[in-house]
């Protein structure tokens, strides 16, 4: 579904991402790890076109065989990619169904569209007061996430790529979220970046991809996520 | 995410178009005594009107052009057309004007609006207002709406005991251009008491180049009345400049309560010089809602006098300035008693090179205590070629006062594009969803109606520039 190669990114001068290829499966879920300014986030911002990450002209990101390299992000998103964000934007006077029935392109009629928000939100939790309000103004850190899983379900993405959907989120919107996920989980193929071995406890992943300094050091499955919490990541990079 | 294109200006201007020119009457060009007699006599007006304005065309020679806000250099008054009448007579109906006129209201929507969400009418073209109509059922309770000519001939005393009272003259330059040659304008009279719940609604039309449009309104709201007032104006795209100078006096008694909401957006070739004012008397309650998203150059600040104990006053105001755009726009609140109150909340974008301004006084006079000030101005600026400033003057001269004042200054953002487009969104909708939300808390002061067109005008104007 989604196939990366020789990706090397920079952010200015600074090259973020070496040397990474790897292939992504329709319909799997995928774990990224790895140590803090391993490249986790730039990995996600590159696929969804972040004009900021410049991507070498002989990296290649295909999605359903479609070369996206040189697409803008809206491109992108129209394929079927979505980033739910590690720090969602607030944006003043900006209301999520706004943003959603813009994003739709009036391929659904707003009415139904609504209909659709509610019945997510509900199931999220998320109170309905703040589908009305500003976009994340003023929202907690699990609300906030809650508000990026319900526009990429709503907007019926196909690759979700989740930055650190578990951060600052306590421990019952994490359940909620995951539970979420995992109910939501059939025709979608998630990548979950993250630190923590929790979320994977509700979403068991296909793979693990573990990056340390801009490379792809190690791929495993599920119990690879269990063997960095106990001996952490440098003597699971030195295997 | 590549660079926006180099602009272009030819944006729809979707109220471009003009009409031809089958009028009844065209002073000639070019403004002197003579003409300013010409258009006294047309209209019959009693001589002290005659007099006022003969003495307020000498004021005008006198003052010098305001040297501060925008360039006024290019304005040359030899080449204005000052008054033109388009039509013999005020028509009863729509269908009785003429089709090219009839046609330039049914482009904008009036006659539609008007059965659907308002209480009178009052459409002017050039220099006259060609059709006016009011709400049965206001008339019976003894709601005034008219035209200012109309309102002298019928109403010769309340005329002159308002008329120049506010806003005299010698006020500024274009208050006594206005008032030596004015026309049309609306008068609005709110009885006692009566609350007018639907809008009453002045749409002001330019269709000749080189004109110069004058109108005159005064609306008084007797003690516990209410009105909203609404108006709206456009004009056709012309290389060469007109000009649109108004003068606006409000008079809100006590607890009465006025709101005077503008969606000002004329084409890029009309200089708007406006002078706008309300007295409040005891709890009176006096809103402007300014909206200017047209003309090549706006200079307007609408004030509230705050007069009487516990009166109000609140200018909500939106300004956009695209390529060569200047918005010299801001508000003025004077408190002269206890217990006043005052707000200020202006959001102001720049895109293109256009440039705003906010200008605004306040005001605090010896004796009015316990008062309050409440002033935010926030500035959008779109891309690098474009500005914004702030002048906020504040003269305080009492020491039991609140005041706060907050100003913000915010660039668009890559990072918030970026979200949205993230989501799908085009660069074009990203950049108006994000204008359009940072203007929602003085949009949504607006009509539903006006929001929407109001939204509309600014996805026109964010779309037109990207190529």
């Amino acid at each position: 579904m989604l196939k990366i190669k020789d990706l090397k990114v920079n952010v200015g001068d600074k090259q973020i991402l070496k040397n990474i290829s790897y292939t992504f499966e329709k319909n799997k879920v995928y774990a990224v790890m790895g140590p803090n300014g391993s490249g986790k986030s730039t990995l996600a911002y590159s696929i969804m076109g972040h004009p900021g990450y410049t991507v070498d002209p002989s990296s290649q990101i295909l999605f359903e065989d479609e070369q996206i390299t040189e697409l803008e992000a809206n491109k992108r998103a129209e394929l079927g990619i979505f980033l739910s964000f590690q720090s969602p934007l607030s944006l003043a006077g900006v209301r999520v169904y706004q943003l959603i029935q813009l994003a739709s392109k009036g391929k659904i009629d707003p009415l139904t569209l609504r209909k659709k928000v509610q019945a997510i939100a509900k199931e999220l939790k998320i109170n309905e007061e703040l589908l009305s309000r500003s976009l994340n103004e003023g929202a907690s850190g699990g609300e906030k996430k809650k508000m990026e899983v319900l526009q990429a379900t709503a907007l019926d993405k196909k690759l979700i790529i989740f930055d650190e959907v578990d951060t600052g989120v306590d421990v019952d919107a994490l359940k909620t979220i995951s539970q979420f996920l995992h109910n939501h989980k059939e025709g979608k193929t998630y990548i979950i970046i993250t630190h923590y071995n929790r979320i994977l406890h509700y979403l068991k992943p296909d793979n693990i991809l573990v990056i340390a300094q801009g490379e792809l050091k190690k791929v495993g499955d599920h119990t690879l996520a269990d063997e960095i919490e106990k001996n952490g990541y440098e003597n699971v990079i030195k295997d | 995410m590549s660079k926006p294109a180099a602009p272009n200006v030819d944006f729809e201007y979707r109220y471009g178009f003009s009409m031809p020119q089958n009028y009844t009457f065209k002073a000639r060009k070019g403004l002197d005594r003579d003409v300013v007699i010409s258009i006294s006599k047309m209209k019959n007006e009693p001589e002290w009107m005659t007099e006022y304005r003969l003495k307020a065309y000498d004021i005008f020679l006198k003052k010098p052009m305001p040297t501060w806000g925008g360039d006024l250099s290019r304005i040359n008054f030899d080449e204005i057309y000052y008054y033109i009448k388009p039509v013999k007579e005020q028509a009863a109906t729509w269908e009785d004007l003429p089709k090219e006129i009839k046609e330039t209201y049914d482009r904008i929507g009036i006659p539609e609006a008007e059965k659907k969400y308002l209480a009178g009418v009052s459409a002017q073209y050039e220099s006259e207002v060609v059709y006016e109509s009011i709400n049965k059922e206001l008339d019976k309770l003894g709601v005034i709406f008219c035209d200012m000519d109309t309102a002298l001939r019928k109403y010769p005393e309340i005329v002159k005991e308002y008329f120049g009272k506010l806003i005299p003259a010698h006020d500024n330059k274009f208050a006594a251009l206005n008032s030596a040659v004015w026309s049309g304008g609306s008068f609005v009279y709110v009885p006692k008491g009566v609350h007018v719940t639907l809008p009453l609604q002045a749409y002001f039309r330019i269709n000749a180049e080189k004109f110069g449009q004058f109108e005159r309104t005064l609306i008084i709201a007797e003690p516990g009345s209410q009105v909203h007032y609404v108006e709206g104006c456009t004009a056709p795209i012309y290389t060469t400049d007109s000009l649109h100078s108004a003068v606006v006096e409000i008079y809100v008694k006590e607890d009465a309560r006025v709101r005077y909401t503008t969606v000002q957006n004329w084409s890029k070739n009309v200089y708007n010089l406006v002078t706008k004012r309300a007295k409040a008397e005891a709890r009176g309650f006096m809103e402007w809602i300014d909206c200017n998203i047209g003309s090549q150059l706006t200079m307007k600040y609408p004030s509230v006098y705050l007069m009487g104990e516990g009166a109000r006053g609140e200018v909500l105001s939106i300004a956009f300035a695209g390529k060569d755009q200047v918005q010299d726009a801001g508000a003025k609140m004077l408190h002269f008693a206890p217990n006043t109150s005052s707000r200020i909340v202006s959001k102001s974008i720049s895109k293109d090179g256009g440039r705003t301004s906010y200008r605004g006084l306040i005001q605090v006079f010896p004796g009015a205590t316990n008062s309050n000030v409440y002033v935010s101005c926030d500035a959008l600026i779109l891309d690098e070629e474009s500005r914004s400033d702030t002048y906020p003057y504040m003269k305080i001269k009492e020491s039991d006062v609140s005041i706060q004042h907050e100003a913000t200054v915010e660039k668009l953002g890559e990072e918030k594009l970026f979200y949205l487009m993230s989501r799908g969104l085009s660069k074009v909708d990203a950049e108006g969803l994000l204008v359009n939300g940072f203007i929602d808390p003085v949009a949504r002061e607006i009509p539903l109606e006006y929001s929407i067109e109001l939204n509309r005008l600014i996805n026109l104007e964010m779309a037109g520039s990207v190529g």
